[in-house]
């Protein structure tokens, strides 16, 4: 729209709300910066800034078996549920923008219910469901759960790619001889592409950062990172959280600034 | 959008055989939609189900109302929801005081900067809860930053309760929820034209008669939008209250959690999940009634 916002008001006169945006935009982002440095610390004393510098909270992150091994379990379960959630709410986006589809509407409600009911209860639900079907502390009750929960946000990032895309395209390929599957592949998946991976990169964070379900239906050898930090959490504060936290703000700003430029691409 | 518009499929010479093919291509369509269907179904739907059937009955297996009743009878159930409620309404009028003047900030910068500052907005959106909720711990604890710092400078001797405590809560949950009603607010307030304010201006209103007679109003739906989004979330939200409460602030969720897992009562936990998501969707309701099907539309902002 305009660029140039032409109001008579000097950014002088503007100069409080400034400070004002400042501030606020400091206070979401500096809590989690400030863990960053405080990760190099060499003493078990959390200080900002810290008083000597050291890897030692890296070196316990890295040798410990435990956190090792709930860091793969969780890689693991993000993978799986990438792969699995990727393909189903992209198939569910094309139905739902096809306009052909009956109850579209109702569809649409029941694939995104899980971003409005509360998580507590979601995770309770599956915890009581997969006691009866032995999937607790299992990785598949895990990819199921956390798929459940990616698929809606993976349906809007492409619904929202299919809004700058014309379906005639598809129409076209169609009437000249493709068949259903291969118009979609060759015509419309590649103009789409930038938000499926958008929505793939979505629902990986997704199951990645997932901690409230988890906490109900991992344990034992399929403890989840996010799980191994909450315990940790509430007994005490154990500086090898920060390693652990920094590598994690890491990976939220790889994904983040890859999902912006696919994003911007589409 | 419509792929076959109705007057094709019900007059015409082939009109049985163009039927045909539409219900064929509406079946094809929603067997696209079957596996997410299924798996909500599965994984959702079903154990609420379940967990609603379990609420009705007593620790007898008598059929009775017995759970829900205890609500009203019980003063730490009433406790609990008071706190929650009352954490609901602090956090998401925090958002709001907070939340508007950056939103509005954002809207009048232009594109670049704005897009630059937007990031800031959608980063703590990107990483873990489990990742701020520590931030916050290690700069509001006993031995945290803040108090380390205010005691260095003299200013206090005694460190401040500000983490394990109702303070510690709000604050963490603010930090965490702040994107919620920013994002919504901020897009409702991109499209609110500015020609609306050069004309008010141009009539003689100062600045603040223009924004609180033009702009405020028609930003209203926004900001309505992410304060139903803040405060459907504040209310069944567990991971800040249970690691920051200190075992002192015990919301809704919390409560969930204790009584199914250290109690093994699941009749009264399931009775306190359904009366939870009977809320968050009769609030919901109400705001979607009231304003549109704006409310749920946040989520395509992340």
């Amino acid at each position: 729209m305009n660029d140039d916002i032409g109001l008579p008001i000097s950014h002088w006169r503007r100069l409080w709300l400034y400070c004002v945006g400042a501030l606020v935009l400091s206070f979401l982002i500096v809590p989690s910066l400030i863990i960053v440095p405080m990760s190099f610390s060499g003493s078990t004393l959390l200080r900002f800034p810290p008083e000597s510098w050291s890897l030692r909270w890296y070196e316990a992150y890295f040798q410990s078996v435990e956190w090792r091994d709930a860091t793969i379990v969780s890689l693991k379960a993000a993978v799986l549920t990438t792969v699995f959630a990727t393909p189903i709410g992209t198939a569910a986006a094309y139905a739902l923008n096809s306009g052909a589809l009956r109850l579209a509407g109702f569809i649409n409600v029941v694939l995104t219910a899980s971003l409005i009911i509360p998580v507590i209860l979601i995770g309770i639900g599956t915890f009581f469901l997969y006691a009866r079907l032995g999937l607790n502390n299992t990785l598949t009750g895990l990819v199921l759960a956390h798929t459940v929960q990616a698929v809606p946000l993976v349906v809007l990032t492409v619904l929202s790619g299919f809004r700058s895309y014309d379906m005639n395209q598809e129409r076209v390929a169609r009437s000249l001889g493709a068949g259903r599957f291969s118009a979609f592949w060759q015509v419309t998946m590649p103009q789409i592409r930038f938000s499926i991976v958008s929505g793939a990169l979505f629902a990986f964070i997704t199951s990645f950062d997932e901690v409230v379900v988890s906490l109900f239906i991992s344990g034992g050898e399929t403890t989840t990172l996010t799980r191994r930090m909450f315990s940790a959490l509430r007994d005490q504060i154990d500086p090898t959280i920060a390693a652990i936290s920094t590598c994690l703000i890491v990976l939220s700003i790889v994904l983040l600034s890859a999902a912006q430029l696919f994003g911007r691409r589409r | 959008m419509s792929a076959r518009p109705a007057e094709f499929v019900s007059h015409g010479l082939n009109a049985d055989a163009l039927r045909a093919d539409a219900r064929r291509e509406s079946l094809g369509l929603l067997g696209l939609c079957s596996p997410g269907l299924v798996l909500v179904g599965i994984i959702i739907v079903l154990p609420i189900g379940w967990l609603f059937w379990l609420s009705l009955f007593d620790e007898n297996g008598q059929l009775s109302g017995a759970n829900y009743a205890r609500f009203v009878e019980q003063a730490s159930y009433i406790r609990t929801f008071i706190t929650t409620f009352e954490v609901a309404f602090l956090v998401t009028g925090l958002c709001v005081l907070i939340g508007y003047p950056l939103a509005y900030m954002l809207s009048q910068l232009p594109r670049r900067a704005a897009s630059v500052c937007l990031i800031f907005v959608v980063l703590p959106f990107w990483t873990s809860v489990l990742v701020r909720t520590y931030a916050w711990l290690v700069i509001l604890q006993r031995k945290g930053l803040v108090n380390t710092w205010l005691i260095d400078l003299g200013l206090i001797s005694q460190p401040l309760p500000l983490a394990h405590n109702f303070a510690g809560v709000i604050i963490g949950m603010t930090h965490i929820m702040l994107p919620f009603l920013v994002l919504p607010l901020y897009a409702s307030m991109k499209t609110i034209d500015a020609d609306y304010l050069c004309a008010a201006m141009n009539l003689g209103a100062p600045p603040t008669a223009a924004f609180w007679q033009v702009f405020f109003p028609l930003s209203l739906p926004g900001l309505a939008a992410g304060v139903v989004i803040v405060f459907i979330l504040c209310l069944g939200f567990f991971v800040t209250p249970a690691l920051m409460g200190g075992g002192k602030v015990v919301m809704w969720a919390m409560r969930m959690e204790q009584t199914t897992g250290l109690y093994s009562n699941w009749g009264a936990g399931s009775a306190l999940g359904v009366v939870l998501l009977a809320v968050t969707l009769g609030l919901l309701g109400l705001f979607r009634w009231l304003l549109g099907a704006r409310a749920t539309s946040v989520w395509g902002a992340r």
